[in-house]
């Protein structure tokens, strides 16, 4: 039951041999990075206190770094956005960076104020 | 001929002005606003987590101490068994960018290969999830309060949260304000008579987790746990149907007849945007 209404096509939907050894071979590169940040984040959850006492908001920020890292890649090159046209990915990840920084704005003004009310008023 | 991929576009997939503006297919473009639609979900999910949390006057249960058992053992392993849960993800993740790097080869059994093993790491996943699931619910033994406000973590060998003062082991101890099941400083394990004393005494005792008290923290934590991992845990599985799927088809033949693989793509999109999920949900609830 081959449909043959839908009509299909993508401009990198095959490649050779030899290209593929080389994207199997950046796709082994990007599994490395992702496990090693991984597992650098999972030791500095259980021993930031040892290796940076007291400085909790630096740690916190590294994280905020490390998981746009791994974002970064799984989304570039797992997902192929890297390999589109500009024109998609602008109008993929535009849309979704103005919500999202608004909303992150926002979330924390708010909870800012809120936590103030509940320290000042209850 | 339908489904043909070469770089000279044939007139059909144009679009009226004759131009294609973003080479891209429409099955893989409607998938694309579909993940950008379902990411925001999740940063909803995720944005309202992090407001309740800075807008707290309580405590916050700490990640690395509420998530720090393995199956079948006992003692402390911060946050071991989710960083095994986020390899198994991207594991399989692996395995899904490089069946659809075979099928872009029309590898049929490189393609076979690769989407079985993308379907067996993602049902790992899911059964870790459930086990966790089940541990965050039976919780770690409880705490009471006494009429003063006095906080104690209750302790006994087998777990038992239905009746713990008969359990063998059965004992108390002071609770750290804020800490999930670490003693207060100083404090020592009460003995058996003493806990007895005291627990005839409480006022109320919290075990395990549900949707309206749990022993790590505020109502909000398991709330939040329960619906963003639930969330996760649900597209995992729908992720690991639509590969079953689509393996199945693969094995059939069917992608080979089409001339491409562009399935799998479609496919490994979601698969990836899962595993890119779990990346922030393991930052943003564990780890913060």
């Amino acid at each position: 039951m081959e449909r043959d209404d839908i009509i299909e096509y993508s401009l990198d939907a095959h490649h050779s041999e030899e290209e593929g050894r080389k994207i199997r071979r950046n796709i082994w590169m990007v599994t490395l990075l992702l496990a090693v940040v991984t597992t650098v984040e999972v030791a500095l959850g259980a021993y930031w206190k040892e290796w940076f006492p007291g400085s909790w908001g630096a740690v916190k920020l590294i994280y905020v770094i490390l998981t746009l890292v791994k974002a970064g890649f799984i989304v570039s090159v797992f997902m192929h956005l890297g390999d589109e046209r500009r024109n998609i990915r602008a109008i993929i990840l535009l849309p979704y960076a103005l919500f999202i920084l608004y909303l992150l704005w926002i979330a924390l003004t708010e909870s800012n104020f809120v936590h103030w009310s509940w320290n000042t008023w209850q | 001929m339908a489904g043909d991929a070469t770089k000279t576009l044939s007139n059909d997939v144009l679009w009226g002005g004759g131009r294609s503006p973003f080479s891209i297919s429409y099955g893989k473009m409607m998938m694309w606003f579909f993940l950008v639609s379902d990411a925001l979900t999740f940063s909803g999910l995720l944005v309202a987590y992090g407001f309740v949390r800075h807008s707290t006057t309580d405590t916050w249960p700490i990640g690395e101490e509420v998530f720090r058992a393995l199956p079948g053992l006992t003692g402390s392993y911060p946050l071991i068994y989710v960083a095994l849960m986020t390899a198994i993800l991207i594991f399989s993740s692996v395995t899904m960018v490089l069946a659809v790097e075979a099928g872009h080869r029309m590898d049929k059994k490189g393609v076979i290969k690769w989407m079985i093993l993308t379907v067996v790491g993602g049902a790992f996943f899911v059964g870790s999830q459930a086990w966790e699931w089940s541990h965050f619910i039976h919780g770690g033994g409880g705490y009471m309060t006494t009429s003063d406000g006095a906080k104690y973590w209750v302790h006994n060998d087998t777990h038992d949260t239905h009746d713990p003062s008969n359990a063998p082991g059965f004992h108390l101890v002071p609770a750290k304000e804020g800490h999930y099941l670490v003693a207060a400083d100083g404090a020592h394990h009460l003995d058996h008579d003493a806990s007895l004393k005291l627990w005839a005494q409480r006022v109320n005792y919290v075990d395990g987790a549900n949707m309206t008290h749990n022993e790590y923290g505020p109502p909000q934590y398991a709330n939040f746990f329960f619906f963003i991992t639930g969330f996760h845990g649900f597209h995992v599985f729908s992720g690991v149907v639509i590969n079953l799927i689509v393996l199945i088809m693969a094995i059939q033949g069917v992608f080979h007849r089409r001339g491409h693989y562009e399935m799998i793509e479609k496919a490994g999109l979601y698969w990836h945007f899962v595993d890119l999920v779990w990346v922030f949900v393991f930052t943003f609830f564990y780890l913060l």
